[in-house]
């Protein structure tokens, strides 16, 4: 056998580690890009963290879970309409996930103007959540009564949690926000367009998370 | 490729000129690394007169008026937090790791230099919120180091007022200082090395910091969290790890949380942080090793998998922390297994060191003699972790002065060993000043055997069943007066080995000044940051070339090559060989490259 046919026999792991470790850059994408992807990793941990918590707690708690369907219903002509609100959230912030990758496609296809203008549309579906998403607190709290620390329903982790892990999110989706509109007017005023747009398929890594997220968040808290 | 494009460069940097920007507000990888040190060198002495404090209560209590029982566990631990987190995590990643990562892997700088400025400010920012517990009223919090919950929130417990927010609140912007830190250091491993810079070339060193890293961005997480649940907890009233208890009397308006919650997120934290602190350890005693025996560390690729094995098993481990919380058999019997099963990769570790050393032409520097040191202390405090591994043996050994001695022996000398090892063996780099040699001796034996005076007799204590964080024993049935002569040593010795810090302390002021000049080269190193151009290096650390790496890291005493070390720039071509003798190979070159093991083939 000679040398390359037994380079070529040697495969499996440690050919793989080889190849893998013998480049300058381990991933073929700029840096930002990978920092992105490292964050996003660790931001997903606290996430899984958070809403492992949450079902531990509710799981451990002695009183009974509040009847989710009802507390999250909205009324409307006098019907409950259960998951209605939260189905318009989550519509609103997938399309928003949309019109992200639309940007991301003008940004490489070199029109910075019209993918500034859907990152616009990004963050105006973005805060068009949050506004729901403050809508939906204050008639938790106002209307239903219900509090960090106790409600008329059960038990009081779901107050705690359904705020703390939901205001986590808002919160991201709001950094979200700001962090697409300032991207959006650098791009329309022309600053990427020496540097490349890479920046804005990093933005829109960190916009799907938050989407992704949300998924999670709403299966747990409202489907469960 | 397009986006290497700023490293490949010659060096077109700004470089800033005057003093705030080059030394306060400094961008500069190496400053940072200082700035780090300093800070954290100085919180670990408030800690070292905090652990003082504490020994002169036990060892002879009724004698010091001042320190009262809340006092005591307020020491306990602020001694704890400062050194797990501020003085070694802080140390060995946010000092050591940002000095040697990018002169090692042959960089210029970290990858965002301002997002690691940041990093700096901000872990400053959480020492001093943590300081500032020692003067609000209450003074720090009381809770132990492990902060567990009902008690650390709830009154009587020192602290419960302001400290306990201030420790949350310090943990969470640390963390966040971490996170901009350790991004940082994870993307520049993986996306700045200099050409020929392969991953199974990179120095031990690096592999231990760079694992390290991954395991704090995804451990810190957990605590993150805990932080922010006992925050709200304790501020407006939700129940997140507290039941329905009574407190003083008093029914209090918690109910229905879970305080064996804390425990596993504490944990799933805890256990990790063992290992971001052992694992840069690990990495810098090899490269101390390898350098000062004259040879190649032993089983490099075990060594990189062994670091590697380590850190994923870390996280399968936690709840060998909690064998008496009550947890189910079964769930015992899994985390004593996966315990175990650490100590293979463990002992890989120590073997190899071991057969590095083995016929290596040892130069007893004092670097040589801490990490030797190192190897001792590491094994013994790794051999009672067995002891606590297994449940069985771990029940009755629980909260006793043995499981103290077994983790201030793995944790906490250990590291600082090393500790002690890179500094000795990297300040001639950092200032270009050689440490002083005698001073430095006294302070190793010192150390290592006024260690051993210590943590020795407390496995005795603890095999007695004395309780750790007690304020003193009183009259106890089971443990014999003599135990209080054993306490009285315990502390002259812990005394006697904190006062000779001052002799490093002063050998470090004093060898800044008036240290013997090192050269570039002092130890004749084969790793990049012994290359540079300039000692200590500029910012840019290159001049006008990023360095062209040939070779792994450990070509030392390479056969017929004429010195015994051959660095890391430098090609197989430019090799300046001896004589061979006719009965020799002549293809020496070749030769040299078999002898890498991490050859790219």
């Amino acid at each position: 056998m000679d040398k390359s046919a037994e380079q070529q026999a040697s495969t499996g792991i440690s050919s793989l580690v080889d190849d893998w470790s013998s480049d300058k850059q381990t991933f073929d994408m700029p840096w930002g890009k990978l920092m992105m992807w490292i964050f996003l990793l660790s931001d997903t941990f606290i996430f899984s963290v958070f809403l492992t918590a949450y079902m531990s707690v509710r799981m451990t708690t002695t009183a009974d879970w509040p009847p989710t369907s009802e507390v999250f219903a909205l009324v409307i002509a006098g019907q409950h309409v259960p998951l209605l609100l939260i189905a318009i959230m989550t519509f609103i912030l997938i399309t928003s996930s949309g019109t992200m990758a639309m940007a991301v496609n003008y940004a490489y296809q070199g029109k910075p103007q019209r993918a500034a203008k859907l990152m616009l549309l990004t963050a105006l579906l973005g805060a068009s959540f949050v506004g729901m998403q403050a809508f939906e607190w204050s008639k938790l709290i106002v209307d239903e009564g219900i509090r960090p620390w106790g409600n008329p329903f059960g038990a009081e982790q779901f107050g705690a949690s359904f705020f703390l892990i939901t205001g986590f999110h808002g919160m991201h989706v709001s950094v979200g926000v700001i962090y697409l509109a300032v991207i959006a007017n650098r791009l329309r005023k022309g600053f990427y367009t020496d540097k490349g747009y890479h920046i804005v398929e990093i933005t829109g890594l960190y916009w799907h998370f938050v989407d992704l997220v949300w998924v999670f968040i709403f299966a747990f808290f409202y489907l469960w | 490729m397009p986006h290497t494009a700023i490293a490949d460069q010659p060096d077109e940097s700004h470089h800033p000129t005057k003093f705030i920007w080059k030394y306060i507000w400094s961008q500069d990888h190496k400053v940072i690394a200082i700035q780090y040190a300093v800070t954290a060198i100085f919180v670990g002495l408030i800690a070292l007169v905090l652990s003082g404090l504490m020994r002169l209560q036990l060892g002879f209590p009724n004698t010091f008026s001042f320190i009262d029982p809340s006092a005591y566990i307020q020491f306990v631990t602020m001694h704890g937090m400062i050194m797990v987190i501020y003085l070694l995590t802080a140390l060995f990643l946010g000092g050591f790791g940002n000095y040697l990562i990018p002169l090692m892997i042959g960089a210029r700088d970290m990858v965002f230099p301002f997002l690691n400025m940041l990093s700096y400010w901000v872990y400053l920012l959480s020492v001093i919120v943590l300081l500032a517990s020692f003067f609000v009223p209450g003074g720090p919090t009381g809770a132990g180091w492990t902060l567990y919950p009902p008690q650390a929130i709830l009154q009587g417990t020192p602290g419960a007022d302001w400290g306990i927010l201030l420790m949350l609140l310090s943990l969470a912007i640390f963390i966040v200082a971490f996170t901009m830190g350790g991004l940082n250091y994870v993307t520049t491993v993986l996306q700045a090395r200099a050409k020929g810079m392969t991953l199974m070339r990179m120095p031990l060193s690096i592999w231990g910091i760079f694992v390290a890293t991954i395991l704090g961005l995804l451990a810190f997480p957990a605590l993150l969290v805990s932080a922010i649940m006992m925050l709200f907890d304790k501020l407006i009233g939700t129940s997140f790890f507290m039941p329905a208890l009574v407190s003083m009397g008093e029914q209090l308006d918690y109910s229905g949380g879970s305080p064996i919650l804390f425990q596993h997120l504490f944990w799933f934290f805890g256990h990790p942080e063992v290992y971001i602190v052992a694992l840069p350890a690990f990495g810098m005693v090899s490269d101390v090793i390898a350098t000062h025996a004259r040879k190649n560390i032993f089983g490099y690729r075990q060594m990189v998998w062994a670091i590697v094995a380590i850190g994923g098993l870390s996280f399968i481990v936690w709840a060998h922390h909690m064998y008496v919380s009550g947890m189910n058999p079964y769930f015992g019997f899994f985390f004593a297994t996966t315990t175990l099963i650490i100590a293979v990769p463990t002992a890989i570790k120590v073997y190899n060191w071991v057969l590095t050393l083995w016929k290596g032409n040892i130069h007893l520097t004092t670097a040589m003699l801490f990490a030797i040191g190192f190897i001792f202390t590491f094994t013994h405090g790794g051999l009672t972790g067995l002891f606590l591994g297994n449940v069985v043996v771990d029940l009755p050994l629980s909260d006793t002065y043995f499981v103290v001695a077994h983790f201030h022996m793995v944790m906490g000398v250990s590291p600082i060993m090393v500790l002690f090892a890179a500094i000795y063996h990297w300040f001639p780099k950092i200032t270009g000043k050689h440490l002083h040699k005698g001073m430095g001796n006294a302070h190793f034996w010192v150390t290592f055997l006024g260690t051993y005076a210590v943590y020795l007799p407390m496995h005795y204590l603890g095999f007695l069943g004395v309780p750790r964080r007690y304020y003193a024993m009183g009259d106890t049935d089971f443990i014999p007066d003599s135990a209080q002569t054993l306490n009285a040593s315990i502390t002259v010795a812990a005394l006697i080995v904190g006062l000779a810090q001052l002799i490093f302390i002063f050998n470090l002021l004093h060898s800044l000044r008036k240290g013997k000049p090192a050269g570039a080269n002092p130890w004749g190193a084969t790793t990049l940051e012994w290359q540079t151009e300039h000692t200590p290096p500029r910012h840019g650390n290159w001049g006008t070339h990023l360095p062209e790496v040939h070779r792994w890291a450990y070509d030392y005493s390479v056969p017929n090559a004429k010195d015994d070390f051959i660095p890391q720039n430098v090609a197989d071509q430019d090799v300046v060989m001896v004589a061979v003798p006719e009965t020799a190979p002549l293809d020496v070159s070749q030769q040299a490259i078999d002898l890498g093991p991490g050859e790219p083939s």
